[in-house]
């Protein structure tokens, strides 16, 4: 798919999209107008305060929930409902109890049909770049949270989906393990070579990651700025002290009014 | 002494002190033996009746019928169960009329029962399978219901059709709520079986206690109580035994319902 992409052609391309969430009587209106494309190969960072809709154009990227209005392209193609060419990483892992690490890692291929055997290697072999190598046979419950959301990252690979949607997948971890996954983020993505919409709350996560980050505007949530990290691959935790990388942050905390507050 | 070997020994010193002052009671203010018999006379009774009276081919027949009814009538539940979420109409047509007949005390039907199905363990079956059938239907529909958003969204992002949610995510997720279920339908098996043997039998421990009571041979009766609850404790047991297997992943749930 993206090795046939003919040039110019954005892997994801959104238009004019707005989705109004009706409660009764009153409505509240999460996204109005949002215009973004994303180039293939490209990780790019969505910021913006809680509530800004950064999860529900997530959802709609996703195919989860219809807009209403605009419109959704990937790879050329309009959003209709759920794609096989989507990998998501959920907030939380979500991964289910019942299934070993590597049956988790599997489900995908159970659903879409994909053969079971061949795709064993491939889950064994992400499961090894993610970093759990030797925790095959273990069940969810029995790894740390860390370890549940690096599994749940194989699971969003293992179908071979071109485009990687993550909302907040770090959020809960301790800023230790955070920064860590983060470092095996950008390994991974280097190594598999997939687009990346990454939604985040923290602003340096966001500039460390990301080839591009979208500030988005407080409820309802449009594209604020797009601010253009030109940092060389793979970037280091050093990297992070950097003045360019200072000064990347404190703009992006700027647009959302923080001035100069620690967010 | 471990820890653990203390919590177990405890229960059985109250129930040493429990037996020691209800046998001086009865033996000090001469209680006769047909209000309440003493537990010495029980446990001569317990044993006389292993020995003479062919206790363990009765309380065979009555574990039988508890557990075959108890099997034919989860399995029932579970299949209703499914049925009525998989197919949303079902429940709206079928559901009012299962909680309609699970009002109807299983006792006052249990005559026609008898007169249905026969004087032998068959009409048994059939009475355990009513009582055990609703306790699993009720938690199948809950535990099918009750999935998290999440996980649907999960399998929704993969386009997994109704069957593939439904194998996947529904069933596995509802089965430590099956088991809630289970456990109450177990106890619930033993008394069905008994009320069935009340009403009309000629074989198993409830046959043994109306006998008994006929006969008010009281301590016969608390013998027969005693191979009651060891039968419902053992069947309790062998199901959390199952469950802890099934259910691996949900924390233990150690406490009796019903």
């Amino acid at each position: 798919m993206p090795e046939g992409l003919p040039a110019g052609l954005a892997a994801l391309s959104i238009r004019g999209l707005g989705m109004v969430f009706e409660r009764g009587a009153a409505s509240v209106e999460a996204l109005a107008a949002v215009d973004l494309e994303v180039a293939d190969r490209e990780f790019v960072a969505i910021v913006g305060p809680s509530g800004c809709g950064k999860s529900t154009l997530l959802k709609l990227v996703a195919g989860l929930r219809r807009p209403t209005r605009g419109e959704i392209a990937l790879y050329g193609r309009p959003v209709r409902g759920p794609r096989s060419d989507v990998g998501i990483v959920f907030q939380s892992p979500v991964l289910l109890p019942w299934r070993t690490v590597l049956d988790n890692v599997l489900l995908p291929a159970d659903v879409l049909r994909l053969p079971r055997a061949e795709y064993r290697d491939r889950a064994a072999a992400l499961l090894e770049l993610v970093g759990l190598a030797g925790f095959e046979r273990h069940y969810p419950q029995e790894l740390s949270g860390g370890m549940q959301q690096r599994a749940a990252i194989a699971r969003a690979l293992v179908h071979d989906a071109p485009l990687l949607l993550m909302d907040e997948p770090f959020g809960a971890l301790d800023a230790m393990t955070r920064e860590q996954m983060n470092l095996e983020l950008q390994r991974i993505w280097a190594a598999q070579r997939k687009t990346v919409m990454f939604i985040t709350h923290s602003i340096p996560e966001a500039v460390f990651l990301a080839d591009r980050v979208v500030v988005m505007s407080a409820r309802p949530g449009r594209v604020l700025e797009v601010i253009d990290n030109p940092m060389p691959r793979l970037r280091t935790l050093d990297d992070t002290l950097k003045p360019e990388f200072g000064e990347l942050v404190r703009r992006v905390r700027l647009l959302l009014g923080g001035h100069g507050v620690a967010l | 002494m471990t820890a653990a070997a203390r919590r177990a020994a405890l229960p059985l010193v109250v129930l040493a002190l429990v037996l020691a002052g209800w046998e001086a009671v009865v033996r000090g203010f001469e209680i006769p033996g047909y209000l309440v018999p003493a537990p010495s006379a029980v446990l001569a009774a317990f044993f006389r009746g292993f020995a003479e009276a062919n206790y363990l081919g009765h309380a065979a027949i009555t574990a039988f019928q508890a557990v075959a009814g108890f099997l034919a009538g989860s399995a029932l539940g579970i299949a209703i169960g499914v049925w009525v979420v998989v197919f949303p109409t079902a429940e709206r047509i079928v559901y009012p009329y299962v909680v309609a007949l699970q009002t109807v005390p299983k006792v006052a039907v249990a005559p026609l029962i008898i007169v249905w199905f026969g004087f032998g363990i068959e009409s048994k079956i059939v009475i355990v399978a009513l009582v055990s059938l609703f306790p699993v239907l009720v938690n199948v529909i809950a535990g099918l219901k009750s999935v998290d958003q999440d996980r649907l969204d999960l399998m929704s992002a993969l386009s997994a059709s109704r069957w593939q949610v439904l194998r996947y995510l529904r069933l596995p997720n509802a089965l430590p709520f099956v088991f809630a279920g289970l456990n109450t339908a177990i106890v619930f098996s033993v008394i069905g079986a008994i009320v069935g043997e009340f009403v009309g039998a000629n074989r198993g421990v409830g046959f043994l206690i109306m006998q008994a009571h006929y006969a008010l041979d009281i301590a016969g009766a608390f013998a027969l109580f005693v191979v009651l609850s060891i039968m419902g404790v053992a069947l309790h047991w062998s199901l959390q035994w199952v469950e802890r297997r099934v259910v691996f992943w949900a924390k233990a749930e150690e406490h009796f319902r019903g």
